[in-house]
C-alpha cells in the first residue's frame, strides 16, 4: 500500500488511465503512437524499447531525470529521428519509415514544437515571428498576419503584435513561441521544457494557456519536463528511465498488492 | 497555531457570534480542517479570561439571546504580536517514504524499494494532477488556488525527495545491507 500523499483537500479524483481516453472520458483513436522505439547516438543506446500513445486533446507528460532519453524520444515521436527500430504511427500510418522529405512536410503541417528558449527570431515583430511557419508554407501574407493576430491573442499577447523579441519579457516570449508554435494549428505540439526558463507564476501563465489551447484546438501535447510541477498539467504520465518508458496505473497496481 | 490567535485575527475588523466566526474560518481556509463548535466556544472562553476578547448578550427576536464576541484593546495587542512573530520552520524529520524505502531494503530487496518508490511518486503526481486541475478552474477562489500551491510545493518536494532517493538507491543498499 503506498502513502497517502498528506496535504489532503479533497476526494481523490477519478482521472484517465486508459491511453485512449481523452479528460473528458470519451474513447478515441490514438494520435500518434510511438511502438517499441529504439535509437542509438553512435554506439551509445540512448532509447531501447519506448513506447507512447497519445489521443487527441491529450496532455501526456513524459518525465525523468536528464540523460534518460526523454528528450530522444520527443525527437523520434516528432520525426525529427528516425528510430533504429520500432515504429511511429501518426493517425494510423507508419511516419518513422518515411524519407526525410516526407517526415519534414509533415512536421511543418501536422506538429508544432516549443523548446525551453522560445527560439524566436530576434529582428521580426511577434506578428512576423508568428506568421513565418504559415508564410513558409505558402500562405498569403494577409491571412498570415491574421492568423498571427489571433493566436497572440489566445495567448493573451496581443498587444505586442508589434514588438520584437529583445524587448519583451521571459514569459511574453515565451507565449508568442507557444503561439508561433500553434499556428498551423498542429495535431500534435511537442513541448520540451516550455517553463524551463520561467520564473513560477510565467511559467503557470504559459502552462494554463497551453492547456486551455490544448483543450479548446484538440491538439495532442507531448510535453517533456523534469518538474512534477509541470508534469501535473498533464492527463497522464510517462516515466522514461535508461532509454525505456514506464507508465504506472496506480488503480490497478494499489488493487494488487494487498 | 492556536485556535484563539485565528478567532483573534477574525475579529479584527468586525465583532461576531460564535456560529460567523466557524463559517468564516471554513471559508476563508479550505484547506484547514473545519472548526468544531465546541472549539470555537472553548477558545473563546479561554480569550475572554485572558481579557482579549469581550462579549456582550443581544436580545434575538427569534429565539434566546446571542452573544456577541469582540476584539478588546489588549486583544488587539497580543493579536498585533503574533502576526510579527514567525512560525516554527516543521521539522520534517518523520518522513514516511524514507522508513519504508529502508525497510523494503533492509526486509525485501531493491526491486521492492524501487518499485515502492516509483509507485509513491505515481501516487502523488495523480493528487498533483488533481491540485492542479482545482487550480484552473475558473470557479475556483483566490483563497483555494493558495491552498492548491501550498499543497503542490509540499508534495513537489516529496517528489523530489523520491526521485534523489532513487539517484542514491545504490549506496542506500550497500549501507543498509553491508
Amino acid at each position: 500500500m503506498n502513502q497517502a500523499p498528506s496535504p489532503n483537500l479533497a476526494d481523490p479524483a477519478p482521472s484517465p488511465h486508459d491511453a485512449l481516453q481523452t479528460q473528458d472520458g470519451r474513447a478515441s483513436a490514438p494520435l500518434l503512437t510511438v511502438r517499441s522505439a529504439v535509437y542509438s547516438y553512435g554506439s551509445e543506446l540512448a532509447l531501447q524499447g519506448a513506447n507512447l500513445q497519445l489521443a487527441p486533446g491529450e496532455i501526456l507528460a513524459v518525465t525523468g531525470p536528464s540523460g534518460s532519453g526523454k528528450s530522444t524520444l520527443m525527437l523520434v515521436a516528432a520525426g525529427v529521428l528516425a528510430p533504429t527500430a520500432g515504429q511511429v504511427i501518426f493517425n494510423g500510418r507508419v511516419i518513422s519509415d518515411d524519407s526525410e522529405g516526407e517526415r519534414s512536410r509533415l512536421r511543418r503541417t501536422e506538429f508544432g514544437v516549443l523548446f525551453q528558449f522560445g527560439q524566436l527570431v530576434p529582428e521580426l515583430t511577434a506578428g512576423e515571428n508568428v506568421a513565418l511557419p504559415l508564410l513558409l508554407d505558402g500562405a498569403k501574407r494577409q491571412q498570415a498576419r491574421a492568423a498571427a493576430g489571433l493566436w497572440l491573442e489566445r495567448f493573451g499577447v496581443a498587444d505586442l503584435i508589434d514588438v520584437r523579441p529583445p524587448d519583451m519579457s521571459g514569459g511574453q516570449s515565451q507565449r508568442v513561441a507557444a503561439a508561433r508554435a500553434m499556428v498551423t494549428e498542429p495535431s500534435v505540439l511537442f513541448a520540451d521544457e516550455p517553463t524551463g526558463a520561467l520564473d513560477t507564476m510565467s511559467g503557470e501563465a504559459v502552462m494554463r494557456e497551453i492547456v486551455r489551447v490544448a483543450r479548446e484546438a484538440g491538439t495532442g501535447v507531448m510535453l517533456i519536463t523534469h518538474d512534477a510541477k509541470v508534469a501535473a498539467y498533464g492527463d497522464r504520465e510517462v516515466l522514461v528511465r535508461d532509454g525505456t518508458t514506464n507508465e504506472l496505473s496506480i488503480n490497478l497496481r494499489n488493487g494488487d498488492d494487498r | 497555531m492556536s485556535t484563539g490567535h485565528v478567532l483573534m485575527g477574525l475579529l479584527a475588523n468586525a465583532d461576531r457570534h460564535g456560529y460567523d466566526l466557524k463559517h468564516e474560518h471554513d471559508a476563508r481556509f479550505p484547506a484547514s480542517r473545519p472548526l468544531a463548535f465546541g472549539q470555537v466556544y472553548a477558545a473563546l472562553e479561554r480569550l475572554g479570561k485572558k481579557g482579549f476578547v469581550g462579549a456582550t448578550e443581544v436580545e434575538n427576536a427569534d429565539g434566546p439571546n446571542r452573544t456577541v464576541y469582540r476584539l478588546t484593546d489588549e486583544g488587539r495587542r497580543e493579536l498585533d504580536d503574533w502576526l510579527r512573530r514567525t512560525e516554527e520552520p516543521s521539522p520534517f524529520v518523520a518522513n514516511p517514504f524514507a522508513v519504508k524505502t529502508t525497510l523494503a531494503l533492509l526486509a525485501a530487496d531493491r526491486d521492492t524499494a524501487i518499485d515502492f518508490m516509483d509507485r509513491q511518486r505515481a501516487t502523488h503526481l495523480e493528487r498533483m494532477r488533481e491540485l492542479t486541475r482545482r487550480k484552473l478552474d475558473p470557479d475556483s477562489s483566490l483563497s483555494n488556488v493558495l491552498a492548491a500551491d501550498f499543497a503542490l510545493a509540499h508534495l513537489d518536494a516529496d517528489v523530489r525527495w523520491l526521485e534523489s532517493a532513487l539517484e542514491r538507491i545504490t549506496h542506500l543498499e550497500q549501507e543498509v545491507q553491508p
